[in-house]
């Protein structure tokens, strides 16, 4: 599967510029990318969210593929149902066999905590479909509360600051991890900066025989504190400090696709947002001490698992 | 009445298995469905179609009802055929999207096999479940015998997908009574139905790549209101079209169904309001009473959703005392859904006859011709003595 900038950059995005999500949204950006590499005809679903309040507010639609929301937790059984159509319909002659795609944009809200269950049943039944989850560690659309994905110690409205509890007590779930428990065909963690990467992932993941999942780290200026320019930035700092590795199992053997050097510390990762700035005080210290032992042990897990 | 083109294979079947043999007929595209008492042997049926080889539909096993109906209007939206079936607490988790499917407009069919609401736990029949769901823009036929469970399974179908309608469409059946109830019935046969339920043309579909649609978008304080008044306005179109629908299948089968059926209600001076297999009971206490001289007559509901409100109450305006049986409980409300329609459809016909409102069997309490017997003289008496006591009464209550 060869990527050429050069052609990829002329065709037409099929996310439709006007959308109404925030400047520097790393959203857009990983929908664009995902779609260049899967082409077309494509479906796409999106549960609620930024995504979808953003990109489909009635009467307009950024959307130039057909695409549908249905709820908040259920994506999954939705395009469950869209791809079984799409293959009964073609089995009984009703329709041809136009090679159609089904793709699926949520955030971590819908995927890692809501949408959980509709999730983990779509993968076991095997729909052939890809679920791409743009992570932006916490419920932004109503107002960046916590999720599951939102790592230890980070502010949020609802694991807010106090005098009592310096922000959120529990550390992020890993989803990847589960949804690679499935043994679905291909599962892979990536991160808008590194493009090719997340474009030969995408193109791997629509072509596996089964579910895909992608797991994207989705920088948010809004809910991560820091100023909007800085998303790519930060979505480099977030793979070079190993907060957020990238790497993908492909039919169960897992493979890491990039190992920084040198690995940045942790406060490199809490200095550069305002979502963790309570965290470099002498009293949080301990925080940091933490949160640097979970990102060394996960690593070395991962490498592990990757056996380098 | 003409009679029908075609004769049907008198069979003995459940209520779930008259409803497995439906929807094998119609044959949709897609069914996805998770098993719950007293719904289950439905979904074990079709499964074995499904693994016989005897459907085409793609089956969904799914996790939960409420994946269910998603995938349900996931594959409505694809542009085809899409089924499902449920009962009780199913009905209650799917209660979200039951919203998005018919503020969607997709002709989705749904086979509800009524079952109580937890908690206490209980897998018996009442309606709490299917009234639960009566404000969420779906169409409510609901079924008095196993053969009606079938016939209204297939006109169900029919009626969603009319172009003037366009909703989602559920008919209910009393759980273990007639579920899990063996009943004689006729069968049409397989190309009777398939031809009667025809081909499903979509406006829209998902699936059309060359038109790009988009599905259920974000509407705010402009377009929301334009949008849901237009859900109403279909919802009284049905009340045109399930007629008509049930007339084609009268000629069809000569099992003609309009929005009620009245039981000797025409010159009845005491008459009963009620909907699904009570209807039975108290068809036979009609008849009793008939040969004692009380003028005793039956208003089945057939359509709960859409409300015929007219039909309703032209058919019971000049009778002295009305008693509408509900099987559910609206906690901290004067009476029961049903009599409230009932009554309010009255009122605003300009009747005002005696009314008492019944709430009976629920979580599966049998009703009995007795108990039945005892409303019919409540209405004589009220309508000799006047209303004393309260209008909401329980019926078959050990107090």
């Amino acid at each position: 599967m060869v990527i050429n900038l050069k052609k990829m950059s002329a065709e037409q995005d099929l996310l439709a510029p006007g959308h109404r999500l925030c400047a520097g949204c790393a959203e857009s950006i990983v929908v664009r990318q995902v779609l260049h590499a899967v082409g077309q005809p494509v479906v796409v679903a999106s549960p609620t969210g930024c995504l979808e309040v953003a990109t489909s507010p009635y009467p307009y639609t950024s959307w130039r593929v057909p695409w549908i929301h249905s709820a908040f937790e259920n994506v999954a059984s939705t395009i469950s149902g869209v791809e079984t159509m799409y293959r009964s319909l073609v089995k009984q002659g009703k329709m041809e066999d136009k090679g159609i795609k089904f793709v699926v944009f949520a955030g971590d809200g819908a995927t890692y905590d809501i949408g959980l269950q509709f999730l983990s049943g779509a993968l076991e039944r095997g729909h052939k479909f890809l679920y791409v989850c743009l992570n932006n560690e916490a419920y932004m659309n109503t107002g960046i509360q916590r999720s599951s994905a939102t790592p230890l110690g980070a502010w949020t409205t609802t694991s807010p600051v106090g005098t009592a509890i310096p922000g959120k007590r529990e550390n992020r779930k890993d989803i990847t991890a589960i949804v690679a428990a499935h043994d679905i065909p291909y599962v892979a963690q990536a991160a808008p900066h590194a493009w090719r990467d997340l474009i030969t992932k995408a193109q791997k993941a629509i072509a596996a025989d089964g579910p895909s999942f992608i797991n994207v780290l989705a920088p948010c200026q809004r809910g991560w504190r820091y100023p909007p320019e800085e998303t790519i930035a930060i979505s480099r700092l977030a793979v070079e400090t190993c907060v957020w590795p990238i790497y993908e199992v492909v039919d169960g053997e897992w493979k890491l696709n990039y190992r920084p050097s040198p690995k940045k510390p942790i406060t490199d990762w809490l200095q550069s947002q305002g979502r963790f700035r309570h965290l470099l005080t002498s009293e949080n210290r301990h925080i940091v001490d933490a949160l640097q032992e979970i990102v060394d042990q996960q690593w070395a897990k991962l490498l592990e698992r990757c056996r380098v | 009445m003409v009679s029908p083109k075609v004769r049907g294979k008198p069979v003995a079947l459940d209520g779930d298995r008259a409803v497995a043999e439906a929807i094998r007929q119609m044959s949709p595209d897609v069914v996805a469905a998770y098993p719950i008492t007293p719904q289950t042997e439905i979904v074990m049926r079709f499964s074995e179609f499904v693994a016989n080889g005897e459907v085409d539909t793609e089956f969904i096993p799914v996790e939960s009802e409420h994946a269910a109906m998603s995938a349900c209007i996931g594959a409505s939206a694809a542009g085809g055929r899409a089924q499902t079936a449920t009962a009780g607490a199913g009905l209650a988790f799917m209660w979200e999207v039951l919203w998005v499917a018919s503020g969607t407009r997709l002709p989705i069919v749904m086979h509800v096999v009524n079952r109580s609401l937890s908690a206490p736990l209980n897998i018996h029949c009442d309606h709490s479940d299917s009234m639960g769901a009566r404000d969420a823009g779906w169409i409510q036929l609901y079924d008095e015998t196993v053969q009606e469970a079938y016939d209204n399974a297939i006109q169900a179908l029919r009626i969603a997908e009319h172009p003037d309608v366009m909703l989602p469409t559920l008919h209910a059946m009393d759980g273990f009574i007639l579920g899990h109830g063996l009943e004689r019935l006729e069968l049409l046969p397989d190309d009777a139905v398939r031809e009667f339920v025809g081909v499903y043309k979509p406006e829209h579909s998902l699936l059309d790549v060359d038109h790009p649609v988009t599905y259920g978008p974000m509407e705010l304080t402009d377009y929301f209101f334009e949008h849901k008044r237009q859900q109403a306005a279909a919802m009284e179109r049905a009340l045109e079209i399930i007629p008509q629908i049930g007339e084609e299948y009268g000629m069809l089968t000569g099992r003609y169904y309009g929005l009620m059926e009245g039981y000797r209600l025409e010159d009845a001076e005491f008459a009963t309001v009620a909907l699904g297999s009570t209807a039975g009971t108290i068809k036979t206490v009609v008849d009793e009473l008939r040969d004692q001289g009380v003028k005793a007559g039956l208003l089945k509901l057939r359509c709960f959703r859409p409300f015929p409100a007219t039909t309703v109450a032209e058919a019971l305006g000049d009778k002295k005392a009305i008693a509408v049986l509900d099987r559910s409980l609206s906690f901290g409300a004067q009476c029961g859904p049903l009599f409230l329609e009932v009554i309010t459809a009255l009122f605003t016909h300009g009747f005002s006859p005696k009314v008492l409102n019944y709430a009976y069997g629920l979580g599966g309490r049998d009703i009995v011709p007795a108990q039945i017997h005892q409303v019919y003289k409540d209405l004589i008496d009220i309508d000799r003595e006047g209303l004393a006591g309260p209008s909401l009464r329980y019926l078959g209550l050990r107090e």
